[in-house]
């Protein structure tokens, strides 16, 4: 596998990403953690985040972020949105369209890596983004 | 109930960019403006809750102040500090601990959106790193669903702005003095889409004191004090949407604004309804959009219609964010919670010159909301 932006963030064989699941209340979060934030329990399982879900928001960011932002020099405004997977989370991601037109809520959005920025040694570094279903 | 604190004395430094003066001297010069309003000296004062996010330490004012072996706290509570310090005061004098002191807040930002470290909220380096820690980013994913879910139009976030720069032109203190046309809003740098450069406020400069007392010795000090009558600070609950989350939950919860603002209102035995006057937060158009009804100042999806027509101008019949609000005078953290006081304690005392809302206001409410997922609300009256 492909080095990934942070390999704690999914699952070992790098296709969904790794999220939590409260043994108590069925409460999912992403990324893992310890402690439930709805019941307060402590038992948390890991468990796969779907891979399709439906735009929740989007918005499209418009300059380069500050450090720590790492991506290439160059830049390009790139979409951000929060994807809902159903029965589990809204979760927050880069989108692979960077045009709001191209863009609405309720669209279906499917997972998968991109190559993010190029590390030091050559090599793509990758990260998840949602992208449009049934679009090139 | 009763309130049991009361504004006698006001002061400010003006907002925006001034070189060379720190943010301790601002603090200062507001300290001593608010005194000298109060008639009182800074060795009368029996306490002192101070906040400043990037400007020093508030207890450290003493050095300047004077050496009067005061207690003097140092408030932080990112853009919540204000209204904490002001609470806590609150709380000073309900207790019967002291009967008069003083509440500062004020910071000195560099240029520039803020610059946060992922760590510091618990969150994985991850998100820094591929460009997810934005606020500017939140708030436009936040509005996108805010007018989707209510069917609201974009248009409305560039007049929501076109206000705020027009009365901002009316108040000598505010850092953004001249008017911007909506046309000419619309038409800047997307920041984040849908919101435009001229949307959002900026970090700055400022700071502003008060001279709080008991209410019932409020007349010793002064003609005209302003009474706090209900406050409040909520933090956020499992559902609610709020900056910095990698996730959110499928059930949504009301957002800390509108517990705050229904406390503060429940204290005073005011609804919103009572209103005369409102300062709420306006981090960028959109956020004075959802916060008008968050607040219960109006019916969420009724926004729209409000602000069209003018109502929420400072000759309507619900004036909001009156001296120009965050996006006329900037944002710095420690101080503009209490900017919000300070422009309502105007307002009510009917000193608010160009931008004094017509027909002898009685009741005001100010409300600020920020990171991580907090909102205060006070409701003012004289
Ligand atoms: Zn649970």
């Amino acid at each position: 596998m492909a080095r990934t932006v942070d390999d704690s963030l999914f699952t070992s064989d790098g296709t969904a990403l790794l999220g939590s699941r409260c043994d108590d209340c069925g409460a999912h979060t992403f990324p893992r953690q310890s402690g439930c934030p709805r019941c307060t329990g402590s038992s948390m399982a890991d468990v796969p985040l779907h891979r399709e879900g439906t735009l929740w928001s989007f918005t499209i960011q418009g300059f380069r972020p500050k450090t720590p932002y790492q991506g290439p020099d160059e830049f390009e405004p790139y979409g951000v949105g929060y994807v809902e997977l159903p029965g589990q989370l809204i979760v927050e991601a880069r989108l692979t369209e960077n045009d709001p037109d191209r863009l609405e809520i309720g669209m279906p959005v499917r997972m998968e890596m991109v190559p993010f920025r190029t590390d030091d040694a050559g090599e793509p570094v990758l990260t998840f983004a949602f992208t449009p279903v049934g679009r090139s | 109930m009763t309130a049991a604190l009361a504004i006698v004395g006001i002061g400010i430094h003006p907002f925006g960019r001034t070189e060379g003066v720190s943010g301790r001297a601002q603090a200062v010069h507001a300290v001593r403006a608010a005194l000298a309003d109060a008639g009182l000296r800074f060795g009368d004062m029996q306490f002192g809750f101070g906040g400043s996010w990037s400007a020093g330490d508030p207890d450290t004012l003493v050095s300047e102040l004077g050496l009067t072996s005061l207690p003097f706290v140092n408030v932080a509570n990112g853009c919540a500090t204000g209204g904490s310090a002001l609470l806590s005061a609150d709380a000073a004098i309900r207790s019967g601990t002291h009967d008069l002191g003083l509440v500062v807040g004020f910071d000195k930002h560099p240029r520039g959106a803020f610059n946060t470290d992922p760590a510091s909220h618990g969150i994985g380096a991850w998100y820094g790193e591929t460009g997810l820690m934005l606020t500017t980013q939140f708030f436009g994913l936040k509005i996108q669903r805010y007018l989707h879910t209510h069917g609201i139009g974009t248009e409305v976030l560039a007049t929501i702005a076109e206000k705020a720069f027009r009365n901002g032109a009316l108040n000598p203190n505010a850092w953004r003095r001249k008017e911007i046309s909506a046309a000419e809003i619309a038409a800047a740098p997307m920041i984040s889409h849908p919101l435009t450069q001229y949307m959002y406020c900026s970090p700055g400069e400022g700071a502003v004191a008060f001279v709080v007392c008991r209410a019932d010795r409020a007349r010793d000090y002064c003609e005209n004090p302003v009474h706090l009558s209900g406050a409040a600070l909520r933090s956020r609950r499992y559902g609610s949407f709020e900056v910095f989350s990698p996730w959110l939950a499928v059930d949504a919860a009301d957002s800390p604004t509108v517990e705050a603002s229904a406390a503060a209102f429940a204290q005073a035995g005011l609804t919103p309804a009572d209103v005369d006057v409102a300062q709420v937060q306006d981090t960028e158009s959109g956020a004075e959009l959802m916060h008008m009804a968050e607040t219960g100042l109006c019916e969420h999806g009724a926004q729209e219609e409000l602000i069209s027509s003018g109502a929420t101008a400072i000759t309507g019949n619900l004036p909001i964010n009156t001296d120009g609000g965050c996006i006329a005078n900037g944002e710095p953290i420690g101080a503009s919670g209490l900017r919000q006081v300070y422009e309502t304690a105007l307002q009510l005392r009917g000193e608010a010159g160009d931008h004094q809302v017509p027909g002898d206001p009685r009741v005001g409410f100010t409300h600020v909301y920020g990171a991580p997922g907090i909102s205060a609300c006070t409701v003012l009256t004289r």
